[in-house]
């Protein structure tokens, strides 16, 4: 599989907030949030605890709805529409939550299988997903993410990496177009870290998708931004200039306080930016 | 001034709100037929022993307590029609259930809000499924269908153990016991008899649902919500009843 590379202004939006706001009784989780996402770019979202990170991938899918502002998911409209409705949008993407989101009474091979069972219920129809082809799937999903053997045990079993691994295996299990990570690294040791990152960086570039990636690590954002996985070679390598799609996002109390390239990012003079912009910085 | 009135209104109406979803959804696909056995067993069979060791002691308490009020009427001969009247009218309903309170409300609630604080319930919507279809619908037909069963159960091992003291200890021979349970009994005994439980099911199960899957404050906040759905639903087993008896006393 190779990296399809357009040029950017010939692709559609992906994801698009439109002077979106949200606040819990008078604490404010979004404000006047506006951006937008195509194919094969990431954006690295980084910034204080409780400055509304984990918010924005929530509503982007609609599972919190904004107070007012417009949100748009592959060029459909997520704001105002009901749960059911969303379904068919949510199965775009996929998400990894900060928790995990892994469920605890099904083994690793039915959460994985989960997405794709649940097709006939997202798409509305009685087309029910052979199990010999869901079988392929789990599997070659779990090999991706290097836990083949982990398909009979529960998640209680493994260790936070390999739940995290797990569950970006759910995520990209039905190939979605965006991928959407809520603190991958976690909790994490710095090589597991590392490890999930080169994960999430083969798994954007195998198939173009457009990535949002929450996360407390500034190495994490630098290794999205600065390296790719070559298909041919099979390895994760520097990228090209030209190759760069991947932009950073600071937040504070709801707002999109800083937005730009990794340079502008490490150019900036202000003091909150700054402590993100530097290695080892949380 | 009735601000103090504003945060148990708005609990009450997403109460509400929540439980008319759990029984649309009873009407509308997909049904999860699995998780439904999975909570009749987890209920029903897991609530089996205590349920049963409840109502056989009521039997056996109820008989020893009543037999000396009735020995001054010299009246010891209608223990079966007391023993039998008062567990399947009250007693049986209303111990069976709040044992499945305190069991399986908290249970669910735990569980519920367990996989709430671990974002498995915003997964599961982000998959495509609605956590009330797939989590609060089954736990409701689940206990809905099998609280009636265990109070049935509770009330005949309860006959048994006041049985055990007619027989033992008061000389009563066992047709005579179970001749005046039997004849106490009428339809509306046995109509607010079963539907008692499968009111206070209803209660039991949504209570615990709600608490559950609006649990919010990590682990501290499962704490909160467990004890929260098992003294909610315990007050409302008791309203519940206060307010059904004067109905089925009037018609009787």
């Amino acid at each position: 599989m190779t990296r399809a590379e357009p040029s950017p202004a010939q692709l559609p939006d992906v994801v698009e907030f439109d002077d979106v706001n949200l606040a819990f009784g008078s604490t404010p989780a979004l404000v006047h949030v506006s951006f937008s996402i195509r194919a094969g770019e990431t954006r690295i979202v980084l910034g204080a605890a409780g400055s509304g990170k984990t918010m924005l991938i929530k509503t982007a899918v609609g599972l919190v709805a904004p107070d007012s502002g417009h949100i748009s998911l592959f060029g459909e409209e997520v704001t105002g529409r009901k749960e059911s409705q969303l379904y068919g949008l949510r199965s775009k993407v996929g998400i990894l939550f900060q928790e995990g989101g892994l469920f605890d009474s099904q083994t690793i091979a039915e959460n994985i299988a989960y997405p794709l069972l649940n097709q006939y219920v997202v798409h509305q129809d009685d087309k029910v997903l052979p199990p010999e082809e869901v079988d392929r799937r789990v599997r070659e999903s779990l090999s991706f993410v290097e836990l083949e053997h982990t398909l009979d045990k529960f998640p209680s079993e493994l260790s936070g990496g390999m739940r995290r691994r797990a569950g970006i295996a759910r995520a990209i299990v039905t190939a979605p177009q965006l991928v959407l990570y809520d603190s991958p690294t976690a909790g994490l040791d710095p090589i597991t870290a590392n490890t999930i990152i080169n994960l999430i960086l083969k798994g954007r570039d195998m198939r173009n998708t457009a990535t949002i990636m929450v996360t407390h690590r500034y190495q994490d954002g630098h290794l999205m931004a600065n390296f790719r996985y070559n298909p041919s070679s099979g390895k994760i390598e520097r990228a090209e200039s030209s190759q760069l799609t991947t932009r950073f996002f600071v937040m504070q109390e709801g707002r999109l306080f800083f937005e730009g390239s990794e340079a502008e990012l490490r150019a900036s003079t202000d003091s909150y930016v700054q402590k993100f912009a530097r290695p080892g910085s949380s | 001034m009735f601000d103090f009135l504003k945060g148990p209104v708005e609990t009450f109406q997403e109460f509400l709100f929540l439980s008319g979803r759990a029984f649309r959804n009873i009407f509308r696909s997909p049904h999860y037929s699995g998780d439904i056995l999975l909570q009749m067993d987890a209920i029903g069979v897991g609530s089996l022993f205590i349920v049963s060791l409840i109502g056989f002691f009521s039997g056996v308490v109820m008989a020893l307590q009543m037999s000396r009020a009735l020995a001054t009427y010299g009246a010891q001969g209608q223990i079966g029609q007391i023993v039998s009247i008062t567990l399947v009218r009250e007693l049986g309903p209303v111990l069976a259930s709040l044992l499945v309170a305190g069991r399986n409300a908290s249970g669910i609630a735990s569980e519920l809000g367990s996989m709430r604080v671990t974002e498995q319930i915003d997964a599961m919507r982000a998959l495509g499924t609605d956590p009330i279809q797939k989590l609060v619908t089954p736990r409701l037909i689940a206990m809905a269908v099998v609280l009636p069963l265990l109070t049935i159960i509770a009330d005949f091992l309860g006959l048994i153990g006041g049985w055990l003291i007619a027989y033992g200890m008061l000389d009563i021979t066992t047709s005579q016991y179970w001749s005046t349970a039997w004849r106490a009994l009428e339809y509306n005994d046995l109509t607010q008899g079963l539907l008692k439980p499968f009111l206070f099911a209803i209660v039991i199960a949504l209570v615990g649902c709600y608490y559950g899957i609006n649990t919010t404050g990590g682990t501290q906040g499962v704490g909160r919500s467990t004890t929260k759905a098992v003294v909610v639903a315990s007050v409302w087993i008791f309203i519940i009843t206060s307010l059904l008896d004067p109905l089925f006393v009037n018609l009787g």
